[in-house]
């Protein structure tokens, strides 16, 4: 039977659709091997001593929230699971939502962390590069107040934390630019501060070789799996974990249509030759 | 409150089933949803750009101490210089933000690319690949290095790469290939977590199916 190009394509996306929503209905739980990347990330958080403060940087927008995100509530709870500090900043503007999205989550398992106290969100500042650069000078120059405009100096955990080197490790969870890599160019390559962070699957190829011998990076979580293996390390069933059932049905699919298409491409080279 | 959330929700739905509709063919609502998108990105960004960055940073601090702010003027001026592009007459007076930009940029980026992108980057391939003593660590050294080295000498074009030379250059590819690979299977896990979110969307918040 000979098919039209684009009924096949509309066959594709409806058995995608239908293999990807499946599994989300009907959860597999299906497990996620750790990976050393992510384990470095985690092991980075965990052997940071307690009270030590961390800034996560929410450098994505709503779009590429369903890699980011699970990523963002899982680093902000294990910092609060080893009793560390954190600070919210975003150098993408919708980042300050997204980064008070993913704290009312993991509020609702910590509900004695205190605003000023436990974690701050300085919010949202433009400059990418530059901005960080400032901020290895002075944070209080840099951000004012925080994103509810309380006064830098009238915040407690800030107290003591005057510039970048003053922070135990920074974290940025990245879609796009400013990011990752600026973070890393400044923060880690300038003022030694270790650097780790998460970034969509897109873009993770093109982060790894920075996680190298210099630790330029300190592990990376690259995608949804990476995001449900930090879930895993933390015993947390999250967001990201849910999803993988779908996600690993979708690859699988996608293997087999490939394998489809090069024995269409085969058998249709022979007929023709 | 709770109706505004339900509005909000049947909205993104219907807009999410107006770009999903594409797959099927071009459409009015597929056309429909991507000129509303176009059209609130541009006001989005407008208004942010208006209410984040100039009012906090310009106005408010030359309205509450503009002596000790003179400085941003200069920042205020060459934004104004930079909208005379609007008009074909003064379009020449924005020549000169533009070059103080792409100068700045520049400097700033040269500097930081050429301490993380090339002298860090290639101090991290100068290691000892038998160090460790793990045979997987140095399996994996080893094609650090030799892919590093074949993967640069694939871009060397200032010879013809033939007889012996051409090997390196053979290895250099096949890492470059195995590169792809990944990067297309990376892609690939990428493109589903978008429709994954979607489809998250669409069976729990809209339709109520999963929790």
């Amino acid at each position: 039977m000979k098919m039209n190009i684009l009924i096949e394509r509309r066959i594709i996306f409806t058995v995608l659709f239908i293999a990807v929503a499946l599994p989300l209905i009907f959860p597999i739980g299906w497990k996620t091997e750790v990976s050393g990347y992510t384990q470095m990330v985690y092991d980075l958080i965990e052997s940071t001593p307690d009270g030590k403060v961390g800034i996560i940087s929410f450098d994505y927008d709503p779009s590429t929230m369903t890699e980011l995100q699970p990523m963002g509530e899982a680093m902000i709870e294990h910092a609060f699971k080893r009793n560390q500090k954190v600070i919210l900043t975003a150098l993408w503007p919708m980042g300050v939502q997204m980064a008070e999205q993913a704290l009312e989550t993991v509020l609702k398992e910590y509900p004695d962390k205190k605003r000023g106290v436990d974690y701050v969100n300085l919010g949202y500042k433009v400059g990418g590069m530059v901005t960080i650069q400032a901020m290895g000078r002075s944070l209080s120059e840099v951000f004012p107040t925080d994103s509810r405009n309380t006064p830098y100096s009238e915040i407690p955990m800030l107290d003591g934390i005057t510039r970048l080197r003053d922070i135990a490790w920074i974290s940025s969870l990245s879609s796009g630019v400013p990011g990752l890599k600026e973070w890393m160019m400044v923060a880690r390559d300038s003022h030694d501060v270790p650097v780790t962070g998460g970034c969509t699957a897109v873009s993770a190829p093109g982060f790894f070789p920075y996680v190298n011998e210099q630790r330029q990076l300190t592990g990376l979580l690259g995608g949804l799996k990476a995001a449900s293996e930090y879930e895993t390390l933390l015993g947390r069933l999250g967001s990201a974990t849910a999803k993988m059932d779908s996600q690993s049905i979708a690859h699988l699919l996608i293997l087999v249509f490939i394998a489809l298409g090069n024995i269409k491409a085969y058998t249709t080279k022979r007929r023709k030759g | 409150m709770a109706i505004m959330t339900t509005i909000g929700i049947w909205v993104a739905a219907f807009f999410t089933l107006c770009i999903f509709s594409f797959l099927y063919k071009d459409n009015p609502f597929y056309k429909f949803a991507e000129q509303v998108f176009v059209g609130l990105s541009a006001a989005y960004w407008l208004v942010y750009i208006i209410y984040s960055i100039m009012i906090p940073n310009l106005f408010a601090k030359l309205s509450s101490d503009f002596s000790g702010n003179l400085i941003l003027l200069i920042p205020a001026a060459l934004g104004v210089m930079m909208l005379m592009r609007i008009h074909p007459k003064t379009e020449w007076i924005s020549r000169y933000p533009i070059s103080i930009m792409i100068g700045t940029t520049a400097g700033i980026s040269m500097l930081r690319y050429m301490k993380s992108d090339i002298l860090q980057q290639v101090t991290a391939t100068m290691i000892n690949p038998f160090a460790s003593g793990s045979v997987p660590v140095i399996i994996g050294n080893l094609l650090l290095i030799i892919g590093t080295i074949c993967g640069v000498y694939f871009f060397y074009f200032s010879k013809k790469q033939e007889g012996i030379s051409k090997w390196p250059s053979k290895v250099g590819i096949w890492f470059l290939m195995v590169s792809f690979g990944a990067t297309f299977g990376y892609t690939v896990m990428a493109r589903i977590s978008l429709l994954i979110g979607r489809l998250e969307f669409l069976l729990g918040d809209w339709l109520h199916i999963i929790k």
